[in-house]
């Protein structure tokens, strides 16, 4: 039980996916489908954002009293910023910065799956895949008969 | 070396970069275009900048060895490299010429097939989708993969979906493979998240330096490896994560099922190589392992279980469809084998595959085009109706079934010798039921076009109404590749050969230059 709370993000993001994944296996209307899709692509960047987690870190943003103290100083900010580095811990932004390109992504093809919902939802008259594939069964049954 | 002096100087330096910067710069332009005619007229003359930088790179990368680009100039593993070896060249070369082949084909094929004020934008769906395919297979960024291969997927469900103006089931299709595929890149994803938490760097090669003082006991690094497979056999249609194929062939536009079909597979089956073999270490006890289980025997099983399907299809590209399935199959159980000769096999029918297939669905596409015919039964006489097509379509078909004198009966060839090699006599036993198979559901096409009487209307029989020559020539183009590569075999037999080797030498750990610089620090996992 202790293990749980020592990994709580963890869980959260565990349960999160399984929820997603079962939201789009399970559900029958297609805009539950794509925010089960959603529920799924966010736990990812979750378990990113939890393992840019440095213990003890700080923001990784620098200091604002450094940088004045360096253009007062005549030193150079970077090379200040860079020995502040040295000393002060900070987390690993890379993983924040990998997320924003999936956030694009998960945005985008957010997008397209409702821009498509809205043209089935024109051609077919329902989003229930049960009721579009006994739409299209007729269809299919011709394309298979000989 | 001659050959090298007709490049400029810039493909040599830069044509890393411009392979994928061009397509995806001009895009733009694309969909702003109002006139069809000159998009279309852009989008041939990307993809034959393209073929052209991609020999080069092929040439050079022959010549003298590997490429390493480092995009900005930015030093790996912290900036993200471009890397060209004898894996990826010939691929990136396919993927191009494939896509300038379909490019000549798609202007009477789009025409018919798409409203006319979409037309620009979807040539410019395209160009990000050949620029992401090229994009995911000359990266060395792991990231940078899943972002590429997101790219060309999401353009790749708007362009499926585009099919709805023939086939309504183009829409659902669409939104199956747009479900399926997010899954399979998300657990892509997962398992580069893993990777990095372990490693602490994206860059492939040094992943696979630390991967190397980690060791195959890490349990995250397994669970990485069964994500990364997993996603990527979505992507690939490994058997049974095939379901978004058919759907996705059968109702997309008729120019875009030619180049998804010769194209998409390949490149995720590209990736699969580069992180099993060269990522992973081939000799650790989970990856052979699944190499030997998962890939070889649901190679096995899609071979056998989707030829037995197409051979139950009466749509035409369902048919062909079912096909791609089995035939990664092939491609799978030759990389499952691991050995030289099995790698080179699995190579080799990629590059087999993409001509065959390609000329197929050009053909599938000029039958619609001509007669509007999508389903088997009525391809009654098109071998009267249609001579030429219908030939093409042959060709390409007796390919695929692997009679001797063709590039299929090469890749299938070079396969039994690799299961010999190991043993698997039950492998060369279904690889012979699966040709038979492809005999049925291949014949029984050829049947309906050349010995049934040409059907009739109003009493007379259906004229003679050829394709017109700019499906004619990209269609014959790869017909006759695909003979050819089975006559002479040597160019590809020693592309696939050089690509086996590489795979063959296990982990690339070598970075050039990265050595002066620091060392990432890794990251600490959080909330503990």
């Amino acid at each position: 039980m202790s293990g749980l709370f020592e990994h709580f993000n963890f869980a959260v993001v565990i349960i999160l996916m399984m929820v997603g994944l079962y939201v789009v296996f399970a559900s029958n209307n297609m805009i539950k489908k794509l925010v089960g899709l959603s529920v799924f692509q966010t736990s990812v960047f979750l378990l990113y954002i939890s393992m840019g987690k440095v213990n003890g870190a700080q923001p990784p943003i620098i200091a604002e009293e450094d940088l004045h103290g360096a253009s007062e100083g005549g030193h150079d900010v970077v090379a200040q910023g860079a020995h502040h580095a040295a000393e002060v811990l900070y987390s690993n932004p890379l993983p924040h910065v990998l997320i924003l390109t999936a956030i694009v992504v998960g945005v985008a093809t957010l997008a397209i799956g409702l821009a498509l919902v809205v043209r089935i939802r024109e051609v077919y008259g329902t989003i229930e895949e049960d009721e579009i594939d006994a739409l299209d069964y007729e269809i299919n049954l011709e394309g298979a008969a000989e | 070396m001659q050959l090298m002096s007709l490049f400029p100087e810039w493909i040599l330096t830069h044509g890393s970069a411009s392979l994928v910067v061009v397509p995806l710069m001009l895009a733009v332009l694309t969909a702003l275009n109002p006139s069809a005619k000159i998009a279309w007229a852009t989008v041939l003359a990307v993809t034959a900048l393209c073929v052209f930088t991609s020999l080069g790179l092929l040439l050079q990368v022959i010549s003298h060895g590997p490429i390493h680009y480092n995009m900005g100039g930015w030093q790996p593993p912290l900036g993200i490299g471009y890397y060209v070896d004898s894996l990826n060249a010939p691929i990136l070369l396919l993927i191009s010429v494939v896509a300038f082949l379909c490019t000549i084909y798609a202007l009477p094929s789009v025409a018919a097939e798409v409203e006319p004020k979409k037309k620009g934008p979807f040539y410019a769906a395209f160009l990000i989708s050949f620029a992401g395919l090229l994009g995911m297979v000359i990266t060395a960024d792991a990231f940078n993969v899943f972002v590429f291969l997101e790219v060309s997927s999401i353009s790749t469900y708007v362009l499926v979906g585009m099919g709805a103006s023939r086939d309504r089931r183009a829409l659902t299709s669409s939104f199956n493979y747009l479900i399926m595929g997010s899954i399979g890149a998300t657990f892509f994803v997962i398992g580069i998240g893993f990777l990095y938490m372990q490693t602490g760097t994206l860059n492939m090669m040094d992943i696979a330096r630390v991967l190397q003082d980690i060791g195959p006991n890490d349990r995250v690094v397994q669970l990485a490896f069964a994500f990364i497979v997993i996603g990527l056999g979505l992507k690939l249609a490994m058997f049974p994560l095939h379901m978004w194929l058919p759907g996705a062939y059968a109702y997309a536009p008729s120019f875009f099922t030619a180049f998804l079909a010769a194209t998409a597979t390949k490149a995720a089956l590209y990736l699969l190589l580069r992180f099993t073999f060269t990522v992973f270490d081939p000799s650790w006890d989970f990856v052979a392992t699944a190499l030997m289980i998962l890939l070889a025997g649901l190679g096995i099983l899609g071979m056998l279980a989707s030829s037995l399907q197409a051979i139950f299809q009466n749509d035409l590209r369902r048919v062909l469809a079912y096909s791609s399935v089995a035939q990664v199959g092939y491609m799978l159980l030759g990389i499952g084998m691991a050995t030289t000769l099995g790698l080179t096999a699995g190579y080799l029918h990629m590059i087999n595959h993409a001509m065959m297939k390609g000329a197929l669905f050009i053909a599938a596409g000029a039958f619609w085009y001509r007669f509007g015919i999508t389903q088997v039964s009525d391809m009654r006489g098109l071998g009267k109706t249609m001579p030429w097509t219908m030939a093409g379509f042959t060709t390409a078909g007796i390919a695929l079934i692997g009679v001797p004198g063709t590039a299929g009966f090469v890749s299938k060839l070079t396969l039994v010798r690799a299961a010999a090699e190991n043993g698997w006599w039950w492998a060369i036993g279904v690889i012979v039921v699966t040709s038979i198979l492809a005999i049925i559901y291949i014949g029984r096409i050829i049947e309906q076009a050349y010995f049934h009487p040409v059907p009739e209307i109003n009493g007379k029989p259906v004229a003679r109404n050829e394709a017109p020559y700019t499906m004619l020539i990209p269609l014959w183009i790869m017909a006759l590749a695909s003979v050819a590569f089975g006559i002479n075999a040597e160019w590809t037999t020693s592309l696939a050969e050089a690509a086996a080797h590489v795979l063959d030498a296990g982990p690339n750990t070598v970075i050039p230059g990265a050595h002066d610089v620091m060392p990432v620090v890794p990251t600490v996992t959080g909330g503990h």
